[in-house]
C-alpha cells in the first residue's frame, strides 16, 4: 500500500553515477563563477540569477550523461558526427549573420550553433574511429582522422569562429595525439605548419590578424582590439598579490573591462583576488584535470581512455587558452573561461563533457 | 569490443597521458609566471594605471578678483546664472537633441551657431553650453521634461558682470574665451596647470593687464570616474582661491557724469589727480557694454560694435592720437620761459600773419591781435606769437622740452593699447621716412608745430598727463588705474607705490605766469562762457584740432561732412593754486575748442570739485551749435590751423587713431563725397 517513492533507491541509482571528485571540483569552480558573474554584473544587467539557472540546468544534463553507459555514446558517436556537419554545411549555406559572422541557423523559435555540437561530437567521433580502426595500417588510419578532424574544423574557422575552431580541433587533434601518433608526424606536421603559417596569415580575416598584432603590441590599437588586452592586463597587474578585495575591483566596476561577464571575466577575477586567487584558480583546474586523466587512465577500452583524454584535455586548453588571451600572451579569441564565464552554452558542453567522463569512470566497475 | 590487452599499447598510452600532462603543467607554469610578472613585479606600474584610468583631476575655476572703484563701488563682479549645457559623448545626435531642446527652452540661431563653434574646439566628454542666462521659467520647464534629454543639464555657473554697464567700459576691458594667443600668453606666465579649468580670461583693459592678479589659483577635485568618463563620486577637493581685489582710481560717479557729460558727442577724456598720478576717470565715447562679452559675445552683437561708424570699441583716450591744437600754446610759453627763449613782458606786434621766405602763415583774426604779450597770446588764443615763437626756437628745442613734458612718449598707464602719438623732430623724421627729401625737415615745418598742427599728434592721456605735469609745478606721476591690489584671503592690501616719472626744472615765477594766463583763459578768453559763475577757480586752454582726410577710408559713410568737421579740445586742472583734478578733454569734429569740450570740463569739475551732478549732457550737440557761443569762437579761436600752410608745406596732419605710414605717398587720399 505504500506508494511511497524509495527515496533512497532513487538517489542512490542517480548518485551511484556521480564522480564525486569531479563533481567537487566543478561546483567548487561554479561558485567562485557565480560570485565572480554577480560582482561583474550587479550594477548593471543583473546576471547571476540566470547563469545559476544555466548552472541547474547543464548539471542535470550531466547527470544525465552521466548514466548513459559508454557502449551507447560509442553508438551515437557517428549519428552526432555527422549530424553536426550537416548542421555545419547549412550554417555555411543558410546560415544568420551576426556581427559579421555565420555562426548560427534559425530553427524559426530559436537560434542553434551547431558548432557546439563539434565540440562533443568530435572527440566521441574521433575516439570510436581509433578504437575501431586500431590496427589499420598508419596511413590509412591518418588519413581517415585527418579527414575527421579538418572539414568540421575548417568549416567553423571559415564562419569565422576562431576560438571553436581551435576547441574543436584540438579535441580531435588530442585523440590523435593519444592514439600514439608517431613524434616523426607530429614533428613534421608542426615544422610544415611553420612553414605554411606566412601563407595561413593570408587567410586569416582582417580582425584576426589584428588580434595577433595587437597581441605583439597592444599599444598599436589601444582603442580598438588592443584596449581589450590592455585593460584585462591592468587589472590583472593591479591586483597584485591579494587583489582588491570582493568587488572592490575599480577596473572592472568603473566598466573599463569589456566582455567582463562572458570572455573576460577572468579579469575581473584577477583584479579582485589578486596572484592568489589566480594560483588557486589554476590549481583547481589542475585538479579537474588530474582527475580527468586518471578517468581515462582507468578507463578499461581504447574508446574510453581516448575519449576521457580528450575531453580532460579540451578542458585544459578552454582555460589555458582563456587565461592566456585575457593575460596577454595569447590572441583574443572567442573561448570562455570553463565554469566561470557566463552563458549556458558553453556550460551545457562542458557538462556533457563531465557527464561523459562521470559516465566512463562509474561504468567501469560495473561492466 | 577490442579490450586492452596489449600491454605496449597500455604502456605507450600511459606514456602519451604523461607527456600531455608535463605539457599541461608547463603551459600552467608559464600562466602563474605571467601572473606573477603582472601582479607582482609590474604590480606598482599597473596601480599607477588603473588608477589613472579610474581617477581624474577635475579642476575648480576660483573667483574671480574684484573691481572697485575709488570709493568702493562695486564695478566689476560675478554673478551665477543658469546655462543649459550639453555633453556631446552622451546624447545621440546633436542636431535632433538641439531640435528637441529648442521646444522646452528658446534657442536661437546664434545660440546654434555659437554651439557648433564651440563644439569644434572641444572635447566630446567637455560640457558644451548651448544656452546662457535661462530664465527661472526656463529652468522649470527644463526640469520637469528632463528625463527625455540625457547629457542634457542645467548648471551653475559664474559669469563677469558689470553692474555700472557702460561705464568705464574702456579702463575695465571685457572677458572673452580663452584663444590660441591667450594660451601662450598663459605658457609664457608658467600658468597652464592653473587654467586647466579657465575657459574666460581678460581681453582688454584692467581685465586683461591685471588677469594673474584676479584669476586666483584653481582648486582641484580627484573623481572617480567610470570607463565612459562619467564622475562617479568626490574623493578629495583642494579648494580654490579667490583672486584678488583691484581697488581703482577711478571715482565711478565722476566717470559717469563725464561720460553723461558727452550725450551722443565722440571723445575722450582723462582725468588726473596730479598730485599722484592716479586717474579719475578715463572717457571714451561712445563706449559699449563688456557684459555683452562676458560668455562669448554673440556675432550679432559684435558686428554692431565692430562695424559701428563711431567705433565704440576704440579706446580713444590711450590709442587716439590727435593734433593738440592751441591746447599746446601753454607749455610752448612755458618752454619758452624755461629756455629763456621769451620773458613774460615780451610783446609782438601781431598783424594777423606770419611770413617765412615766401610763405605766409595767417592768424585767425584778420588784422591781428595788435601788441601780443605772453598772456594774452593764451588768453587770446594769438597763433602768430607762436608762429614766431617756434620759429625762434626751432623743432629741437621745441621736442626736447616738450618730450620732458611726457610728449611723444608712452605714459605708462597700467592698460594696453597705448599708442605713443608723435613727437616731431629732425631725429623722429629722419627715422619716419626712407627717402632723403623726404627725412629733411623743413624749417617751415616747425611753424605749424607753434600751435598743435603739423606733425603733431598726442593721445589725450598724454595731454592730461603734461596738463597735471604743469599743474603739479613740473613734476609727473605715472598715470595709473589701480590703487592697491587686496588679497581676500589675507585681507593684507598692497598698495601699488607712486613712481616719480617726470621731474621738468622749472621756476616757480614762470609756473606762475602760464597758470595766471589759462586762469585767464576761463576770465578773460576763450573759456568765459563756460566757467562763468564756478565757485572755484579753474584754469585752462581751449584748442581746436583740424581734421584732415587721413581716415577717409573709414569715414566715407554719409557722415563724412561731419566727421571731416575740427576736434574740439579743452585742457584744465582746478583748483588753480592746489590742484586736484587735471584733465584733457576731445570731443570729435565738434567743430570749435570752447564750445564743446569746456561745458564738458565745466560739468566733470563741478562735480569733482563741488558735487555738483549735472542735470544732462553738457550743452552744445555736435552740428547744432549754440549761435552765440559760436560766434564767440569765431572770434577769439576760430581756426587755429593755417590750412594754406598746411598745404604749402603738403604735410597732412595724422588724424586720430592712424598711425603715420611709412611714406607720406602711401597715405589714402580723401575721397570725395
Amino acid at each position: 500500500m505504500s506508494r511511497s517513492i524509495n527515496w533512497r533507491g532513487f538517489v542512490h541509482a542517480w548518485s551511484v553515477h556521480i564522480d564525486f571528485p569531479l563533481f567537487r571540483i566543478t561546483m567548487l569552480l561554479m561558485a567562485g563563477g557565480l560570485l565572480t558573474v554577480f560582482s561583474a554584473t550587479w550594477s548593471g544587467q543583473e546576471r547571476m540569477p540566470s547563469q545559476l539557472l544555466n548552472m541547474a540546468a547543464a548539471v542535470c544534463l550531466m547527470f544525465v550523461v552521466a548514466r548513459i553507459p559508454p557502449q551507447r555514446l560509442m553508438q551515437l558517436a557517428w549519428p552526432m558526427y555527422l549530424f553536426g556537419l550537416v548542421l555545419l554545411i547549412l550554417v555555411m549555406l543558410f546560415g544568420i549573420k551576426v556581427n559579421g559572422a555565420k555562426r548560427w541557423l534559425s530553427l524559426g523559435f530559436t537560434r542553434i550553433q551547431p558548432s557546439e555540437i563539434m565540440k562533443i561530437a568530435m572527440p566521441l567521433a574521433m575516439a570510436w574511429y581509433f578504437h575501431h580502426f586500431e590496427n589499420r595500417r598508419w596511413f590509412s588510419k591518418y588519413f581517415g582522422a585527418l579527414m575527421i578532424l579538418l572539414v568540421p574544423s575548417a568549416l567553423i574557422a571559415k564562419q569565422p569562429d576562431l576560438g571553436t575552431a581551435i576547441l574543436v580541433f584540438s579535441a580531435g587533434f588530442y585523440v590523435i595525439f593519444l592514439a600514439g601518433l608517431s613524434w616523426w608526424v607530429i614533428g613534421g606536421l608542426t615544422g610544415a605548419a611553420v612553414a605554411v603559417a606566412p601563407f595561413a596569415w593570408n587567410f586569416l580575416h582582417d580582425y584576426q590578424q589584428k588580434r595577433i598584432l595587437t597581441l605583439i603590441d597592444p599599444t598599436s590599437d589601444s582603442l580598438g582590439s588592443g584596449y581589450h588586452i590592455i585593460q584585462s592586463t591592468i587589472a590583472i597587474g593591479s591586483g597584485g598579490v591579494i587583489g582588491k578585495g570582493y568587488m572592490s575591483g575599480t577596473q572592472a566596476q568603473l566598466e573599463f573591462i569589456p566582455e567582463k561577464h562572458t570572455d573576460f571575466i577572468f579579469a575581473v577575477f584577477a583584479e579582485e583576488w589578486g596572484m592568489i586567487g589566480n594560483v588557486i584558480l589554476v590549481i583547481l583546474y589542475g585538479f579537474l584535470i588530474e582527475r580527468g586523466l586518471r578517468i581515462s587512465l582507468r578507463a578499461s577500452t581504447t574508446f574510453n581512455r581516448l575519449l576521457a583524454g580528450s575531453i580532460t584535455m579540451g578542458f585544459f586548453t578552454y582555460a589555458f587558452v582563456n587565461m592566456g588571451m585575457v593575460s596577454g600572451i595569447l590572441p583574443v579569441v572567442g573561448v570562455p573561461l570553463p565554469f566561470i564565464s557566463y552563458g549556458g552554452t558553453a556550460l551545457v558542453t562542458l557538462c556533457t563533457g563531465l557527464g561523459i567522463l562521470m559516465s566512463i569512470e562509474t561504468h567501469r566497475t560495473n561492466r | 569490443m577490442a579490450h586492452f590487452e596489449d600491454r605496449d599499447a597500455s604502456q605507450k598510452f600511459q606514456g602519451r597521458l604523461s607527456t600531455a600532462s608535463v605539457i599541461m603543467l608547463i603551459a600552467f607554469f608559464i600562466l602563474v609566471l605571467r601572473f606573477f610578472w603582472l601582479g607582482v613585479v609590474q604590480n606598482s606600474y599597473y596601480t599607477t594605471r588603473a588608477e589613472d584610468n579610474r581617477l581624474t583631476l577635475v579642476p575648480v575655476v576660483p573667483n574671480r578678483g574684484l573691481i572697485f572703484d575709488r570709493n568702493g563701488v562695486l564695478m566689476a563682479t560675478n554673478t551665477s546664472a543658469y546655462t543649459l549645457e550639453i555633453v556631446p559623448g552622451r546624447v545621440g545626435p546633436i542636431d535632433q537633441t538641439i531640435e528637441e531642446l529648442s521646444k522646452v527652452v528658446t534657442i536661437e540661431g546664434k545660440d546654434k551657431r555659437r554651439f557648433k563653434q564651440l563644439l569644434r574646439e572641444a572635447k566630446t566628454f567637455e560640457s558644451i553650453p548651448i544656452r546662457s542666462r535661462l530664465a527661472e521659467e526656463e529652468v522649470a520647464r527644463f526640469a520637469a521634461q528632463r528625463y527625455r534629454f540625457p547629457g542634457v543639464e542645467v548648471r551653475a555657473r559664474l559669469f563677469r558682470s558689470y553692474p555700472l554697464g557702460e561705464t568705464a567700459s574702456h579702463a575695465l576691458g571685457y572677458m572673452g574665451r580663452i584663444n590660441t594667443k591667450d594660451l601662450e600668453r598663459i605658457d609664457e606666465e608658467g600658468q597652464a596647470a592653473n587654467y586647466r579649468g579657465t575657459d574666460h580670461i581678460g581681453k582688454a583693459g584692467l581685465e586683461q593687464r591685471y588677469e594673474f592678479e584676479m584669476h586666483g589659483v584653481s582648486g582641484f577635485e580627484s573623481v572617480e570616474v567610470d570607463a565612459g568618463g562619467r564622475g562617479i563620486r568626490v574623493l578629495s577637493r583642494t579648494p580654490p582661491v579667490s583672486g584678488n581685489n583691484l581697488n581703482l582710481t577711478i571715482d565711478a560717479k565722476l566717470q559717469q557724469v563725464a561720460e553723461t557729460a558727452f550725450g551722443k558727442r565722440r571723445g575722450a577724456l582723462v582725468a588726473i589727480d596730479p598730485e599722484n598720478g592716479e586717474i579719475l576717470a578715463l572717457v571714451s565715447m561712445p563706449t559699449y557694454d563688456p557684459n555683452l562679452f562676458v560668455d562669448g559675445i554673440r556675432s550679432d552683437d559684435w558686428d554692431v560694435l565692430n562695424t559701428d561708424i563711431n567705433k565704440p570699441l576704440l579706446n580713444r583716450a590711450i590709442y587716439g592720437a590727435y593734433p593738440p591744437g592751441s591746447t599746446f600754446k601753454p607749455f610752448m610759453a612755458l618752454g619758452a620761459l624755461a629756455t629763456g627763449k621769451r620773458t613774460p613782458q615780451q610783446a609782438i606786434s601781431d598783424p594777423g600773419y606770419f611770413n617765412l621766405g615766401n610763405h605766409t602763415f595767417r592768424d585767425d583774426k584778420k588784422g591781428g591781435h595788435g601788441m601780443v604779450n605772453m598772456y594774452t597770446s593764451i588768453v587770446h588764443s594769438c597763433d602768430t606769437y607762436y608762429y614766431t615763437l617756434a620759429n625762434d626756437w626751432g623743432i629741437n628745442g621745441i621736442a626736447d622740452f616738450m618730450g620732458q613734458m611726457g610728449f611723444g612718449s608712452k605714459t605708462g598707464i597700467d592698460i594696453d593699447g597705448e599708442s605713443r602719438g608723435i613727437l616731431p623732430s629732425e631725429a623722429w623724421k629722419q627715422r619716419r621716412f626712407k627717402r632723403p627729401e623726404q627725412q629733411k625737415w623743413y624749417a617751415g615745418e616747425t611753424i605749424s608745430i607753434g600751435i598743435g598742427q603739423g606733425y603733431n599728434s598726442y593721445t589725450m592721456m598724454q595731454l592730461a598727463q603734461a596738463t597735471a605735469i604743469l599743474a603739479n609745478n613740473g613734476v609727473g606721476y605715472k598715470p595709473h588705474l589701480v590703487r592697491s591690489i587686496s588679497d581676500v584671503r589675507s585681507g593684507g592690501v598692497r598698495e601699488i607705490p607712486l613712481e616719480k616719472t617726470h621731474e621738468v626744472a622749472l621756476k616757480p615765477e614762470h609756473i606762475e605766469v602760464i597758470k595766471n594766463a589759462m586762469i585767464g583763459v576761463n576770465k578773460e578768453g576763450t573759456g568765459t562762457k563756460a566757467f562763468a559763475g564756478a565757485k572755484y577757480v579753474a584754469a585752462g586752454k581751449t584748442g581746436t584740432a583740424q581734421v584732415f582726410s587721413l581716415n577717409g577710408g573709414n569715414y566715407s559713410h554719409g557722415g563724412t561732412k561731419e566727421f571731416l568737421r575740427d576736434h574740439a579740445l579743452f585742457i584744465a586742472f582746478a583748483p588753480a593754486d592746489k590742484p586736484k583734478i587735471a584733465l584733457a578733454v576731445i570731443v570729435e569734429n565738434a567743430g570749435f575748442g570752447a564750445t564743446s569740450a569746456a561745458p564738458i570740463t565745466r560739468q566733470v569739475f563741478d562735480y569733482y570739485l563741488q558735487g555738483i551732478v549735472p542735470k544732462g549732457p553738457a550743452p552744445d550737440e555736435p552740428g547744432e551749435p549754440v549761435p552765440e557761443l559760436r560766434d564767440m569762437a569765431n572770434y577769439v579761436d576760430h581756426q587755429d590751423d593755417d590750412y594754406d600752410a598746411q598745404k604749402v608745406l603738403n604735410t597732412p596732419t595724422p588724424g586720430p587713431f592712424v598711425r603715420m605710414p611709412a611714406s607720406t605717398q602711401a597715405l589714402p587720399v580723401r575721397k570725395k563725397p
